[in-house]
């Protein structure tokens, strides 16, 4: 008869809180409901001390890293000692959480199986969250483009005469012969028009 | 198109001033004369430098000068096997008090001088005071607990008659942070590298107190942290990038590159902070607040004095403070770990077609020497020193039991 075991606390410390809602939300769908959330990690000792979280998980490239860590070396807030990651020995999940940009720390002792699925749906999210903010970006540079060939094809229409399929097949044939972009040749001529245009009365 | 590259190295580091040799060694081409294509990446921590450097991402890093002796003798979360071949020079570091503790500690016979012992006696008096006043202890921060900061700042109080365990809160803060903090009144001093001191003073938010290299004379503060693996695997990449750094250091150290090694470093990739701050550092003329310029000396060095050579007997100091603050328990294979994690036989290796000065020995008594004085040397010929504690103890790395048991409570 195995006794079931006490729910895990988890303490997630992230100042980006979209980031934050989004690994919160992951891990309360995968049935963890002894969730904190944090931001900021001014007053983050005491958080600790109310938690009592089993594991903590961090954003890389939090600038507080530094003082969390000295806070499991020294501090009275942290009631039992914590490592970082599931296993020193597993490579490989500790090199997917760097990559990802996540790091855990882990109370010492607490077996493998119950905190891999934690660090495992956290480096997933991290990724996720890293792939939708390319992809945000990518389309907000795709409207940005789309918008600068719009422009370029005004300009050959009024200082050219031509028609808008025209002026679109110039610019098609300009970036192909110069092996560029369609989005560069429009900027290159939309800064040239400027700096040719007769300065406004 | 640019020269070949044979090798390519990556290394994180820090926006501090010490970083100066690895960005020096890129921006003004030492590197690439060795053949290597050296990237560097700033970092938000020295956690993120440590895991980096775990996971391979990095090489080698700029780290505080004990980080890779905790992280041999596994004290650290993540810690791979890390060497330390050649330091990043000597000194750079100062305590910053707030303008108020400042004034207090005036009262009770401090000036600006920075010297470490009336200071010290001063910063006692007032911790007596507040005692009786019942008010809080003061806290003072640091940024790493395998620090420099963390020790020298211990011992300067230990050494004036405060037990940094009971009588004062040692804080931890990001180096970025520090002077914000200083002002917000969160923290009451701290013992950063530059610019951050210089951060307070400038902003009229706190006066440096004391400096490290005043706390101990020409003391080590940042090494390069290399992954032993790659280490091994690339032996001749490494002598490269030591005989690079070498050269980057040495030009470090000429007074007329100050103010271009000041641009380089105030640049957004690095440091991202005004260059007359860095200058501060840099020719050791600090602004310790209140409008006072002081002249420091060995402030900071890059070169001069052996400041890359990676002396066992630095390492062994390093571990002797472990022991002394309860990080890890004294025993004859955890001081091996430490001793072994410098590798001054690396650095030679590397550096003897250069012509610089070797030291001939490995270790030497530190605090020994009062006055700048010839020592054996390969190569060119080498002064130290002087290089005593303000309170005038010496570290023998052959004593280290002794030293050990000296400093128990």
């Amino acid at each position: 008869m195995s006794q079931r075991p006490t729910p895990l606390s988890i303490l997630i410390i992230d100042e980006n809180r979209l980031r934050a809602a989004v690994i919160e939300d992951g891990l309360r769908d995968a049935g963890y409901a002894q969730l904190t959330v944090v931001h900021d990690v001014a007053g983050i000792a005491r958080k600790i001390a109310d938690t009592d979280p089993d594991v903590i998980v961090i954003d890389l490239e939090n600038p507080n890293r530094d003082v969390l860590e000295s806070m499991f070396q020294l501090s009275r807030a942290v009631q039992r000692p914590i490592a970082m990651f599931v296993d020193r020995s597993d490579q490989a999940s500790i090199e997917a959480a760097v990559e990802a940009g996540v790091s855990a720390y882990v109370v010492d002792g607490l077996k493998r199986e119950r905190v891999k699925p934690i660090v495992d749906m956290a480096v997933s999210r991290f990724n996720a969250f890293a792939r939708m903010a390319r992809e945000l970006e990518e389309a907000r540079s795709q409207l940005e483009s789309r918008k600068l060939i719009e422009r370029a094809k005004g300009i050959l229409m009024s200082t050219r005469g031509l028609s808008e399929a025209d002026a679109y097949a110039l610019l098609r044939k300009t970036a192909m012969n110069q092996n560029r972009k369609l989005s560069e040749i429009a900027e290159s001529l939309i800064t040239a028009a400027g700096l040719l245009a007769p300065p406004e009365e | 198109m640019g020269a070949r590259s044979n090798y390519e190295i990556v290394a994180g580091l820090m926006p501090l001033l010490d970083s100066a040799i690895l960005v020096a060694a890129r921006e003004k081409g030492f590197a690439a004369e060795e053949g290597i294509d050296l990237t560097l990446v700033r970092e938000t921590s020295w956690a993120s430098i440590r895991d980096r450097l775990a996971v391979g991402h990095f090489q080698v890093a700029h780290q505080l000068a004990p980080m890779p002796i905790a992280a041999n003798l596994g004290l650290t979360p993540l810690a791979a096997r890390t060497i330390a071949p050649i330091a990043l020079g000597l000194g750079g570091n100062a305590v910053t008090v707030s303008n108020g503790l400042w004034r207090t500690m005036v009262d009770h016979g401090a000036h600006a001088d920075l010297d470490p012992a009336t200071a010290g006696r001063a910063l006692r008096a007032v911790i007596t005071e507040r005692a009786k006043g019942q008010s809080e202890p003061l806290k003072l921060a640091v940024v790493h607990p395998f620090s420099g900061h963390n020790y020298e700042l211990r011992y300067w109080l230990a050494a004036s008659g405060i037990d940094p365990e009971r009588d004062v809160e040692i804080v931890f803060v990001p180096p970025p942070l520090m002077a914000d903090a200083l002002a917000a009144d969160t923290i009451d001093g701290y013992c950063v590298g530059e610019p951050w001191s210089t951060a307070a003073t400038v902003a009229g938010v706190g006066h440096i107190a004391t400096v490290k290299a005043a706390i101990w004379r020409s003391s080590p503060e940042k090494v390069l942290g290399v992954a032993a693996s790659w280490a091994e695997r690339e032996p001749d990449a490494l002598a490269a990038l030591l005989r690079a750094l070498c050269r980057a250091a040495q030009w470090c150290s000429m007074e007329a590159n100050h103010r271009e090694l000041a641009d380089i470093l105030a640049g957004s990739g690095y440091v991202g902070r005004p260059a007359a701050w860095l200058l501060h550092g840099l020719s050791g003329q600090l602004d310790i607040g209140g409008g006072e310029v002081r002249v420091t000396q060995d402030f900071f060095i890059p070169f001069a004095k052996a400041a890359t050579f990676p002396w066992k007997s630095h390492a062994l100091w390093f571990y002797s403070q472990m022991v002394r603050w309860g990080q890890v328990a004294h025993t004859r294979e955890n001081a091996a770990i430490a001793r072994d994690t410098y590798r001054p036989d690396l650095y030679r290796s590397a550096l003897k077609p250069l012509g610089v000065a070797l030291p001939a020995a490995n270790s030497k008594v530190e605090g020994a020497l009062l006055r700048p004085t010839p020592v054996g040397s390969a190569g060119a010929s080498l002064m130290l020193g002087p290089d005593g504690f303000f309170d005038g103890a010496l570290f023998d790395p052959d004593k280290l039991d002794a030293y050990i048991e000296g400093q128990k409570r």
